[in-house]
């Protein structure tokens, strides 16, 4: 659904590349996560996926189509993203929030119809915010609002979702949680997913596939246990760790610097 | 019931505005005269008229920029504007259009400027540089304005002034219908950007990803919005708290959906204009005080109110 062959991108006035010789391809009920230190290229790499750039050399594909001429409504039927941020300017309730991910299947004068809100009632069963439908965005708490957001690109009733650090500031619990929820969407929807993380131990748990990058290349790509070796993480984090596998997953345990505390 | 009340008020406006004047018409012969038909009855339309758009513009800006303190003067119209009427008035330009016809040249001037400036970076409109450079474009203008007026006689000072702060005594069945000409295309963008403007709420990217043409949307709401203040400014002078205030209002009562919000904010902006002339034009008959006097001494205090709900929510 998504595929990304040879991309290298620069930003205009740059004097290096933000990316170099990346190639990724979705398909149906895959879960595909890009990983990466900060300044490797994850951002880019979703905007370009997404269309909103023009790679400077290599091509990306929606469905068989290049990504930046897709017209945008039509993108957001098939492709659903949750931000990284955004700030609501007024306040609003999650039921109306979630609404807004009808907006791509809407005409220009018509109004929401029975089946738009029963997308709506959907998403929210999906992402378990059913009971929160009526509550307005800001007195929910941070792992609640994530869910809502999941809950709105649901609504668009997408093929391919797109989340950028859906887990960055959520606790234990809310982040397994979200984790969970979309291997669920994954499996049950046939959903494809691209999710930027940076979180190595449960993006090697929960994900089928990993991409990793640093400085715009790519690293290693392909199965968790042959990415998220000791090796290339020491190497692209720089910092010792301990491998572990749980699940059959490999694990990363980041150690002490000192030799001493080393296990 | 909202609606209901909306239109009551909104009718009410308008036949207060019809029945009460400096002039004592006896209601038998409310429909027989030629003061009521010829001067009140067109100049409550028309109050109407640039209240409505002014909500609107006030509305769609205030979502376009981001900025829940937009006021679509703030964009450097009224400035631009002020600036074109003063020079009219100072050049002694003849004849009962060369007033209005100056302002809406200003305020396109200022415009057109303020759109240059916001498109600095390249292609994308910048909606935080839209709002400094109105600012900046209007503090230009306001200062060539200052010293057209030092430099002007007594009575021509005191035209330019009034005229600065708002006034619908000019109101005529002509200028009534060329703004029933004029703004129907300017709204009817507005509401057709209504969908988008509610995914801007959330940002240009998440409405960029949400399906919404975030470039082509500013610039209509930009230029929708700026065209139907630049005709109110033209007919009326510059008006202020209208478009700030009563967009405010209409979001407590019918939310920040767009759809239902535009409509709501052009019935209240039209019904308050409509309300705060007759008050105007009667308060001290048989002189006037300038509407934009009135508008900010309801608004404003309407205003602080509003602001203290905010910081204690």
């Amino acid at each position: 659904m998504l595929r990304l062959d040879g991309v290298r991108y620069r930003y205009p006035g740059a004097t290096s590349d933000a990316l170099q010789g990346v190639s990724l391809a979705i398909a149906r009920r895959e879960f595909h996560a890009v990983l990466g230190p900060n300044g490797s290229g994850k951002t880019t790499l979703v905007r370009i996926a997404l269309g909103g750039l023009t790679p400077t050399v290599g091509r990306a594909d929606v469905i068989g189509r290049s990504a930046p001429s897709w017209p945008r409504q039509e993108l957001a039927r098939l492709v659903g993203v949750v931000p990284q941020r955004e700030d609501n300017l007024f306040p609003q309730r999650v039921r109306e929030t979630v609404l807004l991910g009808r907006y791509p299947h809407l005409t220009l004068w018509g109004r929401e119809r029975a089946e738009d809100h029963a997308a709506v009632d959907r998403a929210l069963r999906a992402c378990d915010v059913q009971h929160l439908a009526d509550r307005w965005l800001w007195t929910l708490s941070g792992g609640e609002y994530q869910r809502v957001r999941v809950a709105r690109a649901l609504a668009q009733e997408p093929k391919l979702l797109v989340l950028d650090e859906p887990g960055m500031s959520l606790d234990l619990k809310h982040e397994m949680g979200l984790f969970e929820l979309v291997r669920g969407l994954v499996e049950t929807n046939g959903l494809g997913v691209l999710m930027i993380t940076h979180d190595l131990n449960l993006a090697a748990r929960f994900a089928d596939s990993l991409l990793l990058l640093e400085g715009g290349r790519p690293v290693a790509a392909g199965a968790p246990a042959d990415v998220l070796t000791k090796q290339i993480v020491e190497t692209v984090f720089s910092w010792p760790v301990a491998m572990q596998t749980v699940d059959g997953r490999p694990q990363m345990i980041p150690l002490r610097q000192s030799k001493e505390s080393r296990a | 019931m909202k609606w209901s009340v909306l239109v009551v008020v909104a009718v009410l406006a308008l036949v207060t505005s019809v029945i009460l004047g400096p002039a004592a018409v006896p209601l038998s012969d409310l429909l027989r005269s030629d003061i009521v038909w010829s001067l009140r009855v067109p100049r409550a339309l028309l109050a109407f008229l640039v209240g409505g758009s002014l909500g609107v513009a006030g509305a769609s800006l205030q979502a376009l920029v981001r900025n829940p303190l937009a006021d679509p003067f703030l964009l450097g119209l009224s400035g631009g504007a002020g600036l074109g009427a003063v020079v009219a008035i100072a050049l002694h330009l003849p004849g009962p259009w060369a007033l209005p016809i100056a302002a809406f040249l200003g305020a396109l001037a200022a415009l057109g400027l303020v759109y240059r400036l916001g498109l600095i970076g390249g292609a994308s409109l910048d909606p935080r540089i839209l709002l400094l450079g109105g600012v900046a474009i209007g503090a230009f203008a306001a200062a060539i304005t200052t010293a057209i007026v030092s430099l002007a006689d007594a009575a021509e000072l005191r035209n330019a002034f009034l005229w600065l702060w708002g006034g619908l005594s000019g109101a005529s069945w002509d200028s009534v219908l060329l703004v029933v000409l004029y703004i129907p295309i300017p709204l009817a963008v507005l509401l057709a950007a209504s969908r988008p403007l509610d995914l801007l709420a959330l940002g240009e990217e998440s409405a960029g990803y949400l399906g919404a043409d975030v470039e082509a949307v500013k610039r209509r709401v930009y230029l929708a919005a700026s065209l139907l203040t630049a005709a109110a400014v033209a007919v009326s002078g510059v008006i202020g708290f209208v478009g700030l205030v009563v967009p405010h209002v209409a979001r407590l009562a019918w939310g920040h959906r767009h759809r239902v919000l535009l409509p709501a904010a052009f019935l209240g902006g039209g019904a308050l204009l409509a309300f705060a002339d007759t008050l105007a034009r009667t308060a001290v008959a048989p002189r006037e005080l300038p509407v934009g006097v009135v508008t900010a001494l309801i608004g404003v205090p309407v205003f602080a109110v509003l602001l203290r709900r905010w910081t204690i929510a």
